[in-house]
């Protein structure tokens, strides 16, 4: 719905333009990573990670369970201190506060209603009815506005993920990372949620970088795919098809394909 | 069990309990909150039964009066001022130890679960004085006080003290670390970590350890009250036995209970008020 939407107000890209080329003005931030590596005590997870993130891209990242793709996205919000290299977010040192993430666990204060819990994502500028109205705003955005009164505990899976969505964006953070957080929904809400996803970056252009276990869900949505593979980038893979994207479209399958034998290629993969 | 029973369906979307709410016949009983009027059945069955068994002669009066006997006790008293002064004067006594051994603890407990430094300064002294029973102090406190006022409050604060730094320190410790991390990647001050994330955490266990709290409290004010006190109910019930008056002896015990069921029932009511987040305490809608 939100998708048509922006069709009407002629936000959405040419087919034959290449996506790395937005209509709007980048608000997201460039990231480049030189050689970023992290371990935990003799354990390295992470051995120099090159890569450049232009402004406003989205990113998927994908790779075998315990591979360091979470490791990867907290390094990247400024939560873990790279052990080597170095991060640069728009040229600069990375610093805490910029970027925004959401986790597979919506981390809702429970003892806050859904509008205070939306209002925890503002900077504590300006007056109480103005932080309110604002939230009111992005709640309306994720489709809950009249849920705002009610305690979290009483909202289903989905919607607490949208919450958790609207509190995220409610700073209009230039770098959004999110780590598996459609993983404990169900397939439909899951699409729902990925196509709500997708109108709200076409819109803002924040730089997203999407960790998820679902190749189908990394294609439907990202500009690029990277794939980690024993600390390292295995597989860096652009998708140059056109939103809104067809789901199991001949193109979208055969990188499905590319991506699922980097994963699956026997010998690779396990590090440790 | 009960209470996570009940809280169950409001986990999902009111649309989906509609259909699925209790029959008409419990519904219909639920108006006039059969919960309430269940939980007071079986003492006013205890009182029939005890008014029964005093009028046909079975218990004899010396070893148990009848209730209208005791009820006749407490309006004598009540008429003569007495009981409301004692009771005053056992209201004033567990307020002032429960303020100071409650306050104490809550403090002690905030700090302890925040600060290593304060922990390892403070808990194991803590843990060392918990150990001993509180009212085996009844001794030494009645040597250092006599059996002046701060006696009682002394024992009721130290008796107070424990349940509630146990609790508090229980659940600040226990925080959420992932919204603890939340609030951290949102920028919250620790102020405001505190007071939005921890804290309210904190409250369910807090509450238990208030609960328990109370009951020690009473427990100990009657203890108090009975070896060593000029005024208080407690007094009032050993300086009956002296004259042998049984009814205001059970008069006593019965204000005892009574006493412990109304702050129950207060700290019951704040919880519920607190704790409105909570399944557990969600009222359906
Ligand atoms: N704080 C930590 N201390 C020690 N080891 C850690 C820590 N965090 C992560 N690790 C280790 O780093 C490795 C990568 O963990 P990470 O959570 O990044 O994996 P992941 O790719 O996100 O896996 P999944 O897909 O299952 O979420 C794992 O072997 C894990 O045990
Ligand atoms: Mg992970």
């Amino acid at each position: 719905m939100i998708a048509t939407t922006l069709q009407r107000q002629g936000v959405t890209l040419e087919p034959a333009r290449p996506v790395r080329q937005p209509v709007m003005p980048h608000h997201g931030v460039t990231l480049d990573l030189q050689n970023l590596g992290k371990s935990f005590g003799a354990n390295p997870v992470l051995r120099g990670i090159d890569l450049k993130v232009p402004a406003g891209q989205f990113l998927a990242v994908v790779g075998r369970s315990g591979c360091g793709k979470s490791t990867l996205l907290r390094l990247l919000v400024g939560l873990d201190r790279p052990s080597i290299g170095q991060l640069l977010i728009s040229g600069r040192p990375a610093t805490a506060g910029v970027a925004r993430i959401m986790f597979q666990e919506p981390r809702l204060l429970p003892w806050a209603r859904v509008l205070a819990n939306v209002e925890v994502g503002l900077t504590p500028v300006g007056g109480a009815a103005e932080r309110r109205a604002q939230a009111l705003q992005l709640l309306a955005q994720v489709g809950l506005a009249d849920r705002a009164r009610d305690w979290p505990a009483v909202l289903s899976g989905g919607q607490r993920q949208r919450v958790a969505l609207a509190r995220a964006l409610a700073s209009e953070p230039r770098l959004l990372a999110l780590d598996e957080p459609l993983g404990a929904l169900d397939a439909l809400t899951r699409i729902e949620m990925q196509d709500l996803l997708a109108a709200i970056w076409q819109q803002q252009r924040f730089t997203a970088v999407l960790v998820t276990h679902d190749v189908a869900e990394a294609l439907a949505l990202a500009d690029r795919v990277i794939v980690i593979e024993g600390g390292r980038i295995a597989l860096d893979l652009d998708v140059p098809l056109a939103r809104p994207r067809q789901r199991g479209s001949a193109e979208l399958a055969a990188l499905e394909g590319r991506i699922l034998d980097q994963l699956l290629a026997p010998g690779r993969g396990d590090h440790r | 069990m009960a209470l996570a029973a009940q809280a169950e369906p409001n986990l999902e979307t009111p649309s989906e309990t509609a259909p699925a709410a209790p029959a008409p016949s419990r519904l219909g009983l639920a108006r006039l909150d059969p919960g309430a009027a269940l939980a007071w059945l079986v003492p006013a069955l205890l009182i029939v039964v005890w008014q029964a068994g005093a009028s046909l002669g079975w218990i004899p009066g010396n070893v148990l009066p009848a209730p209208t006997a005791v009820a006749a006790a407490g309006w004598r008293a009540l008429w003569s001022g007495e009981l409301w002064a004692n009771l005053q004067i056992s209201f004033l006594r567990a307020l002032a130890g429960f303020a100071i051994g409650g306050g104490l603890g809550f403090v002690l407990g905030l700090a302890n679960g925040l600060s290593k430094l304060s922990e390892r300064l403070t808990d194991t002294t803590l843990q060392m004085v918990r150990n001993v029973p509180h009212l085996a102090l009844i001794p030494l406190v009645i040597l250092w006080f006599g059996i002046d006022e701060e006696a009682k409050i002394f024992l009721v604060a130290l008796g107070v003290l424990f349940p509630i730094y146990i609790n508090t320190f229980h659940g600040i410790r226990t925080a959420d670390p992932q919204l603890v991390e939340m609030g951290r990647i949102y920028g919250m001050s620790p102020w405001r970590l505190f007071t939005r994330v921890i804290l309210p955490g904190a409250l369910p266990s807090i509450f238990v350890g208030l609960r328990f709290a109370l009951g020690i409290m009473w427990l100990t004010l009657i203890v108090a009250e009975t070896i060593s006190a000029s005024s208080g109910i407690g007094y009032m019930a050993m300086n009956a036995r002296e004259f042998m008056l049984v009814d205001v002896v059970v008069l006593a015990i019965l204000i005892y209970a009574l006493l412990g069921k109304l702050a129950d029932s207060l700290a019951r009511l704040l919880e519920r008020l607190c704790l409105q987040w909570h399944p557990a305490f969600q009222t359906k809608r």
